[in-house]
């Protein structure tokens, strides 16, 4: 997974050729406890970087999930709908967010690897 | 002695933290038209005696509703509240239990709000309700924003049959939250057409029914419209005894209603406080406003009953929430669930079919006089005349001759050329002498 890219309020981004894929990290999720509902953002969409993008509600708090990098929303993840549990259950993978197409790849650079963002952790704790 | 905690150091303290001269600069936004320039002029503190006196003589001047023939509505109307509401809501339990903060510790106040949600949702043919907002215009209102967030979108299309006063807490809300309103002209005759107006950009039509000028609409080829453009329909009732009548907005596909819920348990009160209801289609639920009240059980298997989806509100979501609402009309509510509940599901129907035929019977009436024209092809307690003269002058002379026989258009409406317009309402309160009364002063006026 060394192509994952993390952001600072826990978002992670995997570039797959012209498009990514976004979700929430697995220390988000665990943060968050059971999560009951995502809000999905509208294909077709346009987002700004660290612009609102999706909302995540767990029994415990509603988060916004914010996007990482600019771009044109492709595809939004609808099983999220029926079965948000798969944020918990496989955050990193099949818990993924939304597909989207990428403005800039430069504003990757700014995002931490899979180990800054390890270490990043351990500085929160 | 003022009972004021604030020396005038704190309040400079304070003005200065934020930045303005003075207290009267935090208010800058008020109409000016609605600014008093000097105090009012009260007189000195007199005898308990003495106030009463005064108090009673100012109430005389009064002309209360049951004491004369009232034919006025306009989204107020006057019923008979048993006896019994009153009572029951004075219940201390009741009586001071304001919306549950901590909610789950006050399970007989949640199981009220589940009740009248239930109810709610019933008579309006939807499939979840909120335990009620302010009244039926602030509901209007969260009705328009639920709908653009929804949607996406930001237009409202609002029919010339919503009550003025909803209309125009629908223009405040959304002229400060971007949103953007497209308003037909004043529809007294019932034959609007909104279709042209409805288009990829709608977020959704918001029509009354029955509308302010009392006519009854079939919705279902409107709501069709509305989701064809991918916009939602919103329906206002103005009067919640229709539903007892009235095809439910739910069965014509709406997909929000929104309705005054003042004419079960609550008395006409000067204007407030009212009630409003709140439903939506289950799939809208996450962007509802206002506080919801679920049904569970405990790790025992008990029933019983907590405030749910509290994240789409303003205290855990901040400025992210669905509405500013934080709240609901408890006591109010209260008393519509407890007048409803006595009526029973026969009994509310016996009383809107009592309330129709009242009105069938003025209609009738005030058509056999020269001068008098009733628009409505079909009403349900309430429906619009044009009279041979100007409607407020025939209201206030009636209203010196003891009849209080409707509401001016012009009153609502000023300057829509619709001046010879009277909104006519009855109730099961009106009688056959109330109604030949009302015939009499008007061929009285008129001739």
């Amino acid at each position: 997974m060394s192509d994952v890219r993390f952001t600072k309020d826990h978002e992670w981004i995997r570039v797959e050729g012209d498009t990514a894929t976004v979700g929430i990290s697995e220390y988000a999720q665990e943060q968050l406890g059971d999560v009951v509902f995502v809000e999905l953002p509208t294909v077709g969409a346009d987002v700004e970087a660290g612009g609102d993008a999706a909302v995540v509600e767990s029994v415990k708090a509603a988060s916004e999930v914010y996007a990482p990098i600019a771009g044109k929303i492709v595809e939004v993840n609808d099983d999220l709908e029926a079965t948000p549990g798969l944020v918990n259950e496989s955050a990193e993978d099949e818990g993924w967010f939304w597909r989207m197409e990428i403005s800039d790849t430069d504003e990757l650079e700014e995002l931490m690897s899979a180990g800054d963002y390890k270490a990043f952790l351990e500085g929160l704790d | 002695m003022r009972y004021l905690p604030h020396t005038a150091e704190d309040r400079r303290a304070m003005l200065q933290v934020i930045g303005v001269d003075k207290v009267d600069d935090l208010f800058v936004d008020v109409p000016r038209s609605a600014v008093l320039d000097d105090l009012v002029d009260l007189p000195h503190h007199a005898g308990e005696l003495a106030v009463d006196r005064a108090l009673t003589a100012m109430a005389g001047k009064n002309t209360p509703a049951g004491s004369v023939p009232f034919f006025v509505g306009a989204g107020a109307y006057r019923h008979h509240v048993p006896a019994a509401v009153d009572h029951l809501i004075q219940r201390s339990e009741f009586l001071t239990a304001y919306t549950p903060y901590q909610p789950e510790i006050s399970q007989g106040t949640l199981q009220v709000l589940f009740e009248f949600q239930t109810q709610v949702a019933l008579l309006t043919g939807m499939e979840v309700a909120n335990a009620s907002m302010y009244d039926g215009a602030t509901a209007c209102a969260e009705a328009v924003l639920m709908a653009n967030r929804v949607t996406r979108r930001r237009r409202a299309v609002l029919s010339g049959g919503l009550h003025p006063q909803y209309r125009s807490v629908v223009e405040t809300q959304s002229k400060f939250l971007d949103g953007e309103i497209v308003a037909g002209a004043p529809d007294a005759q019932g034959d609007e057409d909104l279709a042209s107006l409805i288009d990829d950009e709608t977020a959704c039509v918001v029509v009354q029914n029955p509308t302010f000028f009392g006519h009854l609409r079939d919705l279902r080829d409107l709501a069709a419209t509305c989701h064809a453009k991918g916009a939602l329909l919103v329906v206002a009732v103005g009067e919640a005894v229709s539903l007892g009548a009235v095809t439910p907005p739910g069965a014509m596909g709406a997909d929000i209603v929104v309705a005054e819920g003042q004419s079960l348990g609550n008395a006409l009160n000067f204007g407030g406080p009212y009630l409003g209801l709140f439903a939506a289609r289950e799939k809208f639920v996450r962007q509802m406003p206002g506080r919801l009240c679920g049904e569970t059980v405990d790790i025992e298997g008990r029933r019983g009953y907590v405030l749910t989806l509290s994240t789409r509100e303003q205290h855990i979501r901040r400025e992210k929430s669905t509405s500013n609402i934080c709240t609901n009309s408890g006591l109010c509510s209260l008393a519509f669930t407890i007048h409803l509940s006595l009526l029973g599901e026969d009994g509310f129907k016996h009383l809107a079919a009592l309330n129709h035929a009242r009105a069938c019977e003025t209609a009738e009436r005030l058509a056999a006089i020269p001068g008098v024209e009733v628009l409505n092809e079909s009403f349900f307690n309430e429906f619009t005349v044009r009279l041979s003269k100007p409607a407020a002058e025939v209201v206030d002379g009636l209203a010196t001759k003891g009849v209080l026989a409707g509401v001016p258009v012009s009153r609502l409406l000023p300057g829509a050329g619709l001046d010879d317009l009277m909104l006519v309402a009855t109730t099961e309160t009106t009688e056959a002498e109330d109604i030949a009364a009302l015939g009499e002063a008007l061929e009285g006026v008129l001739s």
